[in-house]
């Protein structure tokens, strides 16, 4: 609908350029990002639900390489919630806000039964420091920078399965900002980036392979969880959008026999507020993981770039 | 007579909450369970087969009726 021909300051949009979120040109050496993001309650402390939905509206700043600017509330919530609660979620979406940086400047409520609340981000770049999904290339390593497996645990969470310290830890991952991983990666050479949610580490990898045409290895055995998901992906509390991500993307993904079926289901369960997940050319890496180390981040190298990709997208090794 | 599970109407995992629950809990070794979707099928017998339990399953009018057996 919107052709880059015709608009040629859109620089990321829809269709063939689609990605985490809409880049659109100011001038030469600025570049406005824009996106917006926010779900029902996840967890049961009304402060940490607004923190992790605005780290998690943020993050799709920080996946395209940009800082932070200004942002806007979105809040559904009943007007029959008492106003503590509803200051609480508000506070802690601009407590997250000031850590990145960026200001808070208003927004928009609708009373709404069902609780909801999020973020519209705006955020900036350098034109030419976009990153994208699309640049992958043969020989890369991919690096990720959160564990994975928060999602199967705030289902879990849902249905009262948890226990306390799995729960501790996936609220910790959730909340923190991908600002400085963002910052580390662009300090050099990085060829493509996304970051963990919705589609899953195997959605999100997938299109990372198709938008740069290239075929993508995984080490399973390297691949870091929260503790605890792998607990409660062998009690099958999957939630329905790992079935969904599964019929989605799991048609051009080769999973080695012998690999556990809960364990390929987690990898197609949905994510929370996710790690960034990375191209980078492998020359880069001791200087990454020097960076990282002496920041305090963490960074998991889990795979690595193959060829041009053919029907399959991603290979899953033991 | 068999103890039953009706998870329709519910979606995932509260299928597999409720059976995981009543396997837990059940003297029998029949357990009926009620769902929706194959989807549900799929899960309810895992999560039974993690506890040690067979499952089969017919399907009558869009409603999928899976039997436990504790194996």
């Amino acid at each position: 609908m919107f052709p880059p021909e015709r608009f040629p300051k859109l620089l990321v949009g829809l269709g063939e350029l689609s990605d985490d979120a809409a880049v659109y040109k100011i001038t030469d050496d600025t570049a406005l990002i824009a996106t917006l993001d926010f779900f029902t309650p996840i967890v049961d402390d009304p402060y940490q639900f607004g923190a992790i939905a605005a780290t998690n509206a943020l993050s799709d700043i920080y996946a395209m390489g940009g800082e932070v600017a200004l942002a806007l509330n979105i809040s559904c919530l009943s007007e029959c919630l008492p106003p503590e609660i509803i200051g609480e979620i508000l506070r802690g979406g601009a407590d997250k806000v000031i850590e990145a940086g960026g200001v808070l400047v208003g927004g928009h409520s609708v009373d709404d039964k069902e609780p909801k609340y999020g973020l519209v981000a705006l955020g900036f770049v350098h034109p030419d420091r976009i990153l994208t999904k699309a640049g992958a290339r043969p020989g890369d390593v991919l690096v990720l920078t959160k564990p994975l497996g928060v999602g199967i645990i705030t289902t879990a969470l849902k249905g009262d399965q948890t226990k306390p310290e799995h729960v501790e830890a996936a609220i910790e991952s959730m909340l923190k900002l991908n600002k400085t991983a963002t910052e580390l990666l662009q300090a050099g050479e990085v060829h493509a980036c996304t970051d963990i949610s919705g589609f899953a580490l195997l959605g999100h990898l997938s299109e990372v392979a198709q938008k740069s045409g290239v075929q993508l290895r995984l080490q399973l055995d390297k691949l870091p969880f929260v503790s605890g998901s792998k607990e409660y992906a062998d009690m099958w509390l999957f939630p329905a959008g790992t079935e969904n991500n599964h019929q989605a993307f799991s048609k051009r993904v080769h999973c080695p026999a012998g690999v556990a079926e809960e364990v390929e289901r987690l990898l197609y369960t949905p994510e929370t507020s996710g790690g960034l997940l990375a191209a980078i050319p492998p020359e880069r890496l001791p200087e990454l993981e020097a960076s990282f180390k002496a920041a305090h981040e963490p960074l998991w190298v889990i795979g690595e770039v193959l060829g041009k990709a053919g029907d399959q997208l991603i290979e899953l090794s033991r | 007579m068999a103890q039953s599970v009706d998870a329709r109407g519910l979606s995932c995992p509260q299928p597999v909450i409720l059976t995981r629950k009543m396997l837990q809990e059940t003297g029998g070794s029949e357990v009926a369970v009620l769902v929706d979707t194959m989807t549900q099928v799929h899960n309810c017998t895992r999560a039974a087969e993690k506890l040690g339990w067979q499952a089969s399953y017919e399907e009558q009018d869009d409603i999928f009726e899976l039997t436990l057996r504790k194996s």
